[in-house]
């Protein structure tokens, strides 16, 4: 049954979870509360063949509830997971994972690592460049964005290219657009992938209340739009009642600011 | 052998300008007593490979660090390391940046004494532009082209382990014995340290021989430092101490790094510093986090 009242974060939840839902039999790593939310409810629901470790060291046959459990809980080991195995993983290219980058661009490639036009002497030294080189060129990945804005989708380049994506200038020999794997872009205001004319950014829907244009003007470069955008779908009540036992600690409504509701009041 | 050694005795044997690699993950399993020996020390100019947590920030707020070979630097519950941060912003330090399975890669090359490992990682990013001394080459089998990840030789490693008996047989009963196994290999000398000093009678039972992860004769010195990894994590005796580097944290802000050895490490011994935190029997009821 639709749900009539639901948060943002659990309408972000929920097209998280059909990202993973065509997957068939790979890792899902959803990085951060809201994609490991998706990636869960998408393994009890749409694609039961996902796999998921514990964030640590162990893949499990069932999603463990985040955050602190309860002293009985046994978590559902299947095998060993270290970050050794996971680089077998991920070259092995049976993964999908979500993540949230600092930068986007329009070639869809994406950063973590720093900002500034000086490498040497970055405005604002972030994480470093992780694991997003591997994972993009070796499986599927998407993108979570809590803050639609022209300073996450950018208008030129990423200060730093992290992962890569359609850039034509750096295509590498012997590689094509094909070869690049980039779904779902999840973001506050709507969801879109990479199936625009050439890989470029397409609008696939807008959450309830956000308008077209407020995409675009929150955009750093053109989207791609079509005809008559649809509304994201609204989460099913049971869709909210599984997220519930996956996120027993309620951290979903720490994740957007204030919380807001998932169909956006009407300006008064 | 008895390889028993103090910390002092290993950070002697390390020299001015040598590679050296450092086990663990971010905040989990970090041989910080001995990164607290090197800082007393005056070793310098340091190449560090790691992924990295404070151990790689205290090192380079100290201006032990030329170059950093890195992934990421992270505290993990707070994603930037405040001293690595603030190095990099003031253009203080050399870097090599490469994806995490590339410094995987580059660690198992120097074990196999290959001069490089292929990889399609890394290719399409700033990692081949910003690093240009590394090399895209042509396959003699197929028609890509490939990054030659080179051997990240080191001169040293230093680890922490749970367990470790005096002639070097090391135990890592965490969930996630990380790349420590790598970083052994690829160095020419390598440095435990460990929570407990056992007998070898301790490794007879097949599930815990099955959590040693490389053969004594790689481990040159193993010295015995209960809660040696505080203020990082070794389950299973102890978790992140994540209050700890809440207070690290905010010296970054306030007092700057100075402070924060005059408070913690500089003329205090190992045990003082521990005393601090209310002793080894407190360092061991930090509670593990829950992912």
């Amino acid at each position: 049954m639709t749900a009539t009242s639901y948060s943002l974060a659990e309408l972000m939840i929920c097209v998280a979870a059909t990202a993973f839902e065509h997957d068939g039999e790979v890792l899902a790593t959803g990085i951060g509360v809201i994609p490991r939310l998706g990636a869960s409810l998408a393994m009890s629901t749409t694609n039961p063949d996902l796999m998921m470790t514990d964030s640590e060291a162990y893949l499990l046959s069932e999603p463990n509830p985040i955050g602190t459990r309860s002293d009985d809980f046994v978590q559902r080991n299947e095998t060993w997971m270290g970050f050794s195995r996971i680089f077998d993983n991920v070259w092995s290219r049976k993964r999908h994972a979500m993540i949230g980058p600092t930068q986007i661009d329009r070639f869809g490639q994406s950063n973590i690592s720093a900002l500034g036009s000086d490498y040497n002497q970055p405005k604002i030294q972030m994480l470093g460049v992780r694991g997003l080189p591997g994972n993009s060129i070796s499986h599927a990945n998407s993108f979570f964005v809590p803050n639609h804005s022209t300073r996450v989708f950018v208008e030129g380049e990423c200060d730093v290219v992290c992962s890569i994506g359609f850039n034509p200038e750096r295509m590498p020999k012997g590689y094509n657009n094909d070869d690049i794997d980039i779904r779902l872009v999840i973001t506050d205001i709507c969801v879109m992938d990479w199936q625009g004319p050439n890989n470029t950014l397409r609008l696939v829907s807008v959450h309830p209340g956000v308008s077209v244009d407020e995409v675009i003007e929150k955009t750093g470069f053109a989207v791609h739009i079509e005809a008559n955008t649809p509304t994201t779908a609204a989460p099913t009540t049971e869709q909210l009642a599984l997220i519930a036992t996956f996120d027993p600690h309620n951290l979903r409504a720490k994740q957007l600011k204030d919380n807001p509701p998932g169909i956006r009041p009407v300006a008064s | 052998m008895n390889k028993l050694k103090t910390a002092s005795q290993i950070v002697a044997q390390l020299q001015d300008g040598m590679t050296i690699g450092i086990g663990g993950w971010g905040p989990r399993r970090k041989p910080m007593a001995l990164i607290r020996e090197i800082l007393r020390s005056d070793l310098k100019d340091l190449t560090i490979v790691s992924y990295g947590g404070a151990d790689v920030g205290m090192l380079c707020a100290a201006g032990k660090v030329k170059k950093v070979i890195f992934a990421f630097v992270s505290l993990d519950f707070i994603p930037l390391e405040p001293f690595f941060r603030k190095a990099r912003e003031q253009g203080q330090i050399d870097v090599m940046e490469i994806d995490e399975g590339m410094l995987l890669l580059g660690l198992r090359a120097a074990a196999w004494g290959c001069p490089y490992i292929p990889t399609q990682v890394g290719l399409g990013t700033d990692v081949i532009i910003n690093n240009p001394d590394l090399k895209v080459i042509d396959s003699p089998y197929d028609d890509k082209e490939w990054v030659a990840m080179p051997a990240l030789k080191l001169d040293a490693a230093l680890v922490h382990v749970d367990r470790a008996d005096e002639r070097g047989v090391c135990r890592i009963a965490a969930p996630d014995h990380h790349m420590d196994d790598w970083f052994v290999r690829a160095a020419s000398s390598a440095y435990v340290t460990c929570d407990e000093l056992v007998t070898s009678e301790h490794f007879v039972p097949a599930e815990v021989s099955r959590q040693v992860f490389w053969e004594r004769s790689l481990t040159t010195a193993v010295c015995h430092i209960p809660g040696g990894a505080h203020p990082s994590s070794c389950a299973p005796f102890y978790g992140i101490d994540n209050s700890h580097f809440l207070a690290y944290n905010k010296y970054a802000k306030d007092g700057g790094f100075t402070a924060y050895s005059e408070q913690f490490i500089n003329g205090k011994t190992e045990q003082e510093y521990q005393a601090m935190f209310g002793g080894i029997d407190a360092i061991r009821q930090i509670p593990h986090t829950s992912y």
